[in-house]
């Protein structure tokens, strides 16, 4: 086999962008966006609405032209052939099916374009049909199934074709959330078990945490941090990336000789010295035992509660530190609490981030 | 939910316009062609199936009519050959130019009727525009005279004129296909060709329809391009009803003629009608 003389510790990724730019007149959508999918990854693309992140998806399928950069896929240029010669398929975002073909047909489409022979289509698009539970909806026409049932169609139509690379846009966006958790269950399974790699672009974070080996957050048109859900949540690059996935408290101070400063609190910190920023998840902040000393880097404060708002599961709390610092806690549901409390949190739980808004 | 006065002021005034301009002429028209014209050039209101006994027997009117169908049916096709390409760049590679290639194609509906015809019988008669570039390009010595007087020169100009009414409907259907079904054609590995083919012809087919029952429908009715160019050879089926209800002064036969051609056309519509469902999506 070719695959086993390459060397194992640097595999070719499977797509790769090069310096990716695009513009759509004066507008600027993509700045120089350089990333890779690696066979068999489950990679979303994550961000705002506008912050290039469809373009970036279309610009892979070949519906649109980049402006300068490369894309190449298992060692081909895939940016200069057109989208009908690509091994990549898209689920729409509103799945496009065929409203005059009906659910079999749709299926079977891509497979009959590339004239495979017709028994082997009929073996193909049953099992596609029946790896997506729509067996029994097959002889009838998209407009007579529901959003879910046509997902799961244009879902069976992209997988039929056996593609390197599946590309998703926002293809759960339409359906209503509880549905939409389940889907994103059977996604991520049926992705390990067709071995195919999906590029899923969303912009719930949510869902991109839930679902991905690997995040690549988007913000206006550049790549904000690109790693796994719990690098990307527990280990933020830039301020943007630690408010934009899961909510977070910025602590602005300085940093001297191994200690920070933030409007009162004091903790060590491994960054360099001068002005420092750091993100506080409000679930590391936990009341502090009454009588039991802190630990060696726990980090102590006193702080008046200001609201206190119940969510299931948890409490969320406003609370403010004694020189006007405001801090969201988030608390295992516990009875009433309010005026002054003792918190503490883990020094290393304070992560030095990128202030954003200088970047920028 | 609304007033009786309300329901009553809406639905009166078009009942009453239908009833008056619609079903009153129609009715006359039915009880005109059972009766006939008397040899005194009088007519007699005796209930008799005559009329229609005689467009049976008669043949000149019967191939008057299949020759109407004929022009009819060649309009449409050409009709259709030069709407549908022209629809079909406009909705899709157009770009900018869209609405200016637009306001082109419609500008044409808003010259008269008659001017166009007029225009058609300067451009193919003897001492027309054609003829004299033949001759001065010398490739006739003598003016062509078959382009003028003929059925050729009623399906050219038919043509011309209906071929808007063509392009309209299929333009409007090939708007309405959501551009990401072309897309995904494209992205199933699907060429432009293949994709014409298995997407956007299939759903473009009830304004194919609708375009070829406009053309088909208002050129087997038309008498002024058959009266103004069409010559002996080219006479249609209205030149018939419209000399029956004048010169010739036989209204029974007149309206049995137009009663026939009522069925014809109305049983065309609701085919068309039936058809353009049976491929609609939407």
């Amino acid at each position: 086999m070719i695959a086993s003389t390459q060397p194992a510790a640097s595999p070719q990724p499977l797509l790769s962008l090069r310096g990716v730019c695009k513009s759509f007149g004066k507008l600027t959508v993509l700045r120089a966006v350089s990333l890779h999918v690696d066979e068999g990854e489950f990679l979303t693309i994550l961000g705002e609405s506008g912050s290039g992140k469809t373009t970036l998806l279309r610009l892979i399928a070949g519906f649109e032209r980049a402006d300068s950069g490369e894309i190449w896929m298992a060692g081909e240029r895939l940016d200069l052939l057109p989208p009908y010669r690509r091994r990549v398929n898209t689920v729409f975002q509103s799945y496009a099916l065929f409203p005059h073909l009906t659910v079999r047909d749709n299926v079977a489409y891509g497979l009959r374009v590339r004239k495979v022979a017709a028994g082997d289509v009929e073996k193909r698009v049953n099992e596609a049909l029946a790896m997506v539970k729509m067996s029994a909806f097959a002889a009838g026409k998209p407009a007579k199934i529901s959003g879910g049932q046509q997902q799961r169609v244009a879902l069976a139509r992209a997988l039929v074709n056996r593609p390197r690379l599946l590309l998703l846009d926002e293809p759960l966006s339409a359906l209503d959330a509880n549905l939409r958790r389940q889907m994103q269950l059977e996604l991520k399974s049926l992705q390990r078990e067709v071995g195919i790699s999906f590029v899923f672009v969303t912009h719930d974070q949510e869902e991109a945490l839930v679902m991905s080996d690997r995040i690549a957050l988007l913000r206006n048109g550049s790549l904000e941090q690109v790693a796994s859900p719990r690098d990307i949540y527990g280990r933020p690059a830039t301020s943007y990336t630690a408010q934009f996935i899961g909510h977070t408290n910025l602590l602005r101070g300085r940093v001297e000789h191994g200690v920070a400063r933030c409007s009162g609190l004091e903790f060590s910190s491994s960054a360099s010295d001068g002005p420092a920023l750091f993100s506080l998840r409000p679930e590391h902040i936990r009341l502090a035992g009454a009588g039991v000393p802190a630990a060696g880097d726990t980090v102590r404060f006193q702080a008046r509660v200001l609201t206190q708002s119940f969510h299931g599961a948890t409490d969320l709390l406003q609370v403010e530190c004694a020189e006007g610092l405001k801090l969201t806690v988030r608390l295992p549901s516990h009875g009433a609490l309010t005026g002054q409390r003792d918190f503490e949190f883990a020094a290393t739980d304070a992560v030095a981030v990128r202030d954003s808004e200088e970047r920028s | 939910m609304f007033s009786r006065a309300y329901k009553t002021a809406v639905t009166v005034p078009p009942l009453l316009w239908v009833t008056l301009f619609l079903l009153v002429p129609y009715a006359l028209l039915f009880g005109y062609s059972f009766w006939t014209v008397s040899p005194a050039q009088t007519i007699v209101h005796h209930w008799n199936l005559g009329n229609y006994r005689e467009l049976l027997h008669v043949h000149v009117y019967f191939e008057t009519l299949l020759r109407s169908l004929w022009i009819a049916v060649r309009v449409m096709l050409f009709a259709l050959l030069l709407g549908y390409p022209l629809a079909y760049y406009l909705s899709f590679h157009a770009g900018v130019r869209k609405h200016l290639l637009y306001q082109l194609v419609i500008i044409p509906l808003w010259v008269s009727y008659l001017v166009r015809a007029y225009a058609w019988k300067t451009i193919l008669g003897s001492d027309g525009v054609l003829n004299t570039l033949l001759q001065y390009a010398h490739l006739t010595r003598h003016p062509v005279e078959f382009l003028l007087y003929s059925p050729f020169a009623v399906v050219l100009t038919l043509t011309h004129i209906y071929t808007p009414f063509a392009f309209l409907p299929i333009y409007a259907s090939l708007e309405h296909i959501p551009r990401n079904l072309v897309e995904a054609s494209h992205d199933l590995g699907a060429s432009p060709l293949q994709t014409f083919w298995r997407v956007i012809l299939p759903l473009s087919i009830p304004g194919v329809l609708a375009g070829a029952t406009f053309a088909f429908v208002l050129s087997l009715g038309d008498f002024l391009a058959p009266l103004l160019l069409g010559g002996p050879s080219g006479i249609m089926i209205s030149n018939i009803v419209v000399s029956l209800f004048g010169a010739a002064y036989n209204w029974p036969l007149g309206a049995a003629i137009s009663l026939c051609m009522l069925l014809l056309v109305v049983g065309l519509l609701f085919l068309s009608q039936r058809l353009e469902k049976k491929w609609s999506y939407s």
